[in-house]
Parts: C-alpha cells; sequence; structure tokens
C-alpha cells in the first residue's frame, strides 16, 4: 500500500534545520525503487546526494520537491523553493524577461534585468528562450531559481552534457549565487567531483531499494 | 517558380474556368448559370438589404454555436485530459456523440427544445463539442510534465499556470480545433435554418431550392462562402500565426 504522505509546511524561520527527510519506501509500480533514507538539510548548508544512474536519485528529489506525493515517509520543507533540473525546463513562449517575472511576481523589471546581467544574459531579455544557446538557458534557469530568493534550492544533475568548460564555469556561478543568496542547498549528481567543488556534505545513494550508505571515512 | 501566393490564385481561376465551361456545356441558365449571370441578382439582394440580414443572422448563430463550442469542449477537453478517471467515466459519452449523425441532433433538439433559436444554436454547438474536447484533451495529455513540476515547486497559482503555462502549451490544438470548428460549424448551420428557421442562409436556400431557383441558391451559398473565407483569412490565419510566433523566432 502506497499511502499519499503528508506535506511539511514552513517551520519558525529561526528554525535550524528547516528541511527534514524521513523517507520510509517508495515503489514503482511492485517495483521497491527507495528504502528508508533519513537526513536533514541546515540553513545555509550544502547537501549533495551521489549515486550512480538510475538508483533513484531523481525519485527521491521529487518526493523531497513536493511533486511526487505517492510515497511512505516525511518530509518537512520551507514554502519558498526553487528549482533546477537537468533540462533548462522554460516557458519557451516568453520572452526570458518573463521567464522570470511570470515565476516571481514580487520581482520588479529592474532586479530582474538585474539577476539577467549577473548570470552573464543581461542583453537577451527580450529574446525568446528558444533563442539562445543550451548554455545560456541553463543560465536562465539558474537565474530563475536565485531571483526568487529561496529557502531551499534543489538540482537535479544541472550540469550533466556539459562540456568541461562549460560545466566549470556553471559550478563557479553557481558557487557564487549559493554564497550571495545562501539557501539550503540540495544537489543530486553522479559526479563526485562537482560535489566536492561545491563543498558539499556528501550523501551517497545505493542499492535496490536505494538507501544511504554508511560514510566509512571522514 | 511560381510565386507562393499565385498558385491558390491560379487554381481558383481555374474553378472558375471550369464552371464557365460546365455551363457553356449545359446551356441551361436553369440548371447552370454562367457565373456573371449571378451578377445582377447579388446586387439586387445586395441593394434590398435582403442579402445582408440573412447573412446577419447566419453570423450570429456561427458566433454563438463557435464560442459555446470552444469552450465547453475545452472546459471539457482540459479536465478529461488532465484527470484519467474523469476520462474514463466521459469518454463512452464522447464516443457515442461523435457518432451521432449531425441530422438526428438538429431533429431531435427541434422536437425537444421547440422551432426556436435556442434549438437552433443547441444543436449546432451539440454537433461540434464532441469534436472540439476530442482535439483539446488531445492536446491536455500531452502536457509536459516537467513544466507542471517546475510550476509546482515555484508555487504558481492556478491562474497564472493555466495562462501562461498550460494554454501556451494547448495553442496550436486549439487553433486547429477552432479551425475545423468555424468549417463545420457554419455547415451544420446552414442545415438547421434549411430545417427549421425563417431567416438565414440556409432559410434562402431552403425557399428557392423550393422554386427550383439554381441561381439565387448560388447567389446565397456563394455570399455567404466568401464571408467565410475571409474570416479565415483576416482572423483565424493571423491569429495563428500570432501564436506560433515563438516557435519560428
Ligand atoms: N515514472 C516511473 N515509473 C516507473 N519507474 C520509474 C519511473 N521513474 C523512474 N523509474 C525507475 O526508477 C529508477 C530510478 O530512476 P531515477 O530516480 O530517475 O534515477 P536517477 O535519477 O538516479 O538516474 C529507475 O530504474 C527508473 O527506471
Ligand atoms: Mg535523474
Amino acid at each position: 500500500m502506497v499511502c499519499p504522505a503528508t506535506l511539511g509546511t514552513a517551520r519558525a524561520p529561526l528554525a535550524d534545520r528547516m528541511i527534514k527527510v524521513d523517507v520510509t519506501r517508495k515503489f514503482y509500480g511492485d517495483t521497491q525503487i527507495l528504502g528508508r533514507i533519513a537526513f536533514e538539510i541546515k540553513r545555509g548548508e550544502t547537501v549533495a546526494v551521489l549515486g550512480p544512474s538510475g538508483v533513484g536519485k531523481s525519485t527521491l528529489l521529487r518526493i523531497i520537491a513536493g511533486i511526487d506525493h505517492t510515497y511512505e515517509g516525511q518530509v518537512t520543507r520551507p514554502e519558498k523553493m526553487a528549482i533546477v533540473f537537468q533540462e533548462p525546463t522554460l516557458l519557451l513562449w516568453r520572452s526570458v524577461l518573463q521567464n522570470l517575472m511570470l515565476i516571481h511576481p514580487g520581482l520588479s523589471d529592474h532586479a530582474a534585468r538585474g539577476m539577467l546581467e549577473k548570470v552573464g544574459i543581461g542583453g537577451k531579455a527580450d529574446l525568446f528562450p528558444g533563442q539562445l544557446s543550451l548554455g545560456q538557458q541553463r543560465r536562465l534557469a539558474l537565474a530563475r531559481a536565485f531571483a526568487g530568493d529561496p529557502e531551499f534550492l534543489i538540482m537535479d544533475e544541472p550540469f550533466v552534457s556539459l562540456d568541461p568548460q562549460t560545466a566549470e564555469v556553471m559550478l563557479a556561478l553557481t558557487e557564487t549565487l549559493i554564497a550571495e543568496v545562501r539557501p539550503a542547498t540540495l544537489f543530486v549528481t553522479h559526479a563526485r567531483a562537482e560535489a566536492e567543488r561545491l563543498r558539499a556534505r556528501i550523501l551517497e545513494l545505493r542499492g535496490t531499494p536505494a538507501s544511504l550508505a554508511p560514510r566509512l571515512v571522514l | 517558380m511560381i510565386e507562393k501566393g499565385l498558385v491558390p490564385a491560379l487554381s481558383l481561376i481555374g474553378l472558375l474556368l471550369l464552371w464557365v465551361v460546365a455551363a457553356a456545356l449545359t446551356a441551361d441558365a436553369t440548371i447552370l448559370p454562367t457565373p456573371w449571370s449571378l451578377v445582377g441578382p447579388f446586387l439586387r439582394e445586395l441593394q434590398s438589404g435582403e442579402l445582408l440580414f440573412h447573412l446577419g443572422h447566419t453570423l450570429l448563430r456561427v458566433i454563438w454555436a463557435f464560442v459555446l463550442a470552444m469552450t465547453v469542449g475545452m472546459a471539457l477537453g482540459l479536465v478529461m485530459g488532465r484527470f484519467p478517471k474523469v476520462d474514463r467515466w466521459l469518454d463512452p459519452w464522447l464516443v457515442v456523440f461523435l457518432n451521432l449523425p449531425a441530422l438526428v441532433l438538429i431533429v431531435l433538439c427541434y422536437l425537444w427544445i421547440g422551432l426556436n433559436e435556442t434549438a437552433a444554436i443547441v444543436a449546432v454547438t451539440l454537433n461540434k463539442v464532441p469534436n472540439v474536447t476530442t482535439m483539446i484533451r488531445e492536446g491536455a495529455r500531452s502536457f509536459s510534465p516537467d513544466l507542471d513540476a517546475m510550476a509546482t515547486v515555484y508555487r504558481m497559482p492556478p491562474v497564472t499556470r493555466l495562462r501562461h503555462v498550460l494554454l501556451p502549451q494547448l495553442a496550436p490544438f486549439v487553433a486547429a480545433a477552432a479551425r475545423s470548428g468555424v468549417a463545420v460549424i457554419w455547415k451544420i448551420v446552414l442545415v438547421v435554418e434549411f430545417l427549421g428557421r425563417s431567416s438565414g442562409i440556409g432559410f434562402k436556400i431552403h425557399l428557392y431550392f423550393q422554386l427550383f431557383d439554381v441561381r439565387m441558391v448560388l447567389v446565397y451559398a456563394l455570399s455567404f462562402i466568401i464571408v467565410m473565407l475571409v474570416v479565415e483569412w483576416s482572423v483565424l490565419q493571423p491569429w495563428e500565426r500570432r501564436v506560433r510566433r515563438w516557435r519560428i523566432a
């Protein structure tokens, strides 16, 4: 039996442990994908979930983000969240600027343009996303994530399929933005180097059903 | 190379020539009059106000039925495409209505509601709703799950989400439904008028059919065909180009 879990709501803003994950089981049909997975993320902390392709990282992330409700367990998450997917996931029929302002209605035109400037696509505000290169589209996805001043940032392999130089540039940009906005960050990847680069606390996801591997060494 | 706009023009002129040749071969104006012999009666009907009066009535019915069919069809299609449980319940109804002949629906509406304007418009609307629903449902089924997830995480309010995330994805399907909608609706409106109204192009065609007046049947039919072509070119096609703008930019 899979029952919809209760949605976590925002705790007092000063609570140190703002994100609490306690997933007991997750099935797709008859296949159990996830076993017991429990961890917390503190304010301003970056946690990386590391694991091979197909182990269930995206599945876990969708549960934590509140996209998937059919699991057993409990997740406490803040209200203001942002997400960066593997694909840019933009509104291709709205301008670059509108892609920020429609998602963040509180954002002023000036602030939105400033954010585009910051990620290096300042001159592209009035184009459609389809007119940007893939790298620029990912910058826009980053801008969208940080523009809302999120308390919790979730990233699903955002640098996969980029060439090493571009990946490095994007990592540096992400690092800068995280340092500025200081959200709790959950970062999913299969590349250990990326996790280390963001100085993340690394959790390893292993096995079927997947669970967190115990940390053997410091 | 022939210019792009020239081909449809030449093709239409070809059709006109075919008509002229056929009229010449028939050599009987009561069966197939020549195109130019229609000009006189056309101008007469135009001046008397008769043509515009009936054109207006038909056009109004087309607009009513179109707006109603699109609204109901879009709402149903969206719900059925988004919620598979609802779809399972309503799909058999859709199949039944899709396969109901237009004539049956029209006759039943007149019998049950009465020979009035409501019955006419309801009959046309019911004929088109299943089609619109099917097309919109197809669109709603193809919504990007990634964009859905994005909108969920960023807590987009439902109205913003509908307007800026869902409807733009639906636009090609709405455009297709609208175009085929107009095409079907105005033809059904003529039948509805033919069977049970005392105004409109369909009524006039019925009248001249009983008088065996081919010339006047053609005058009324062609006038309305021209109006619908103008609507297609001046409203529907520009609108479709506008919603597709981002694709070609
Ligand atoms: N919607 C789904 N239905 C059934 N199985 C799925 C679904 N999504 C993912 N899976 C399966 O769950 C497993 C984990 O997938 P995923 O979380 O995407 O892995 P990762 O992100 O670590 O590469 C895979 O074996 C995948 O085939
Ligand atoms: Mg994945």
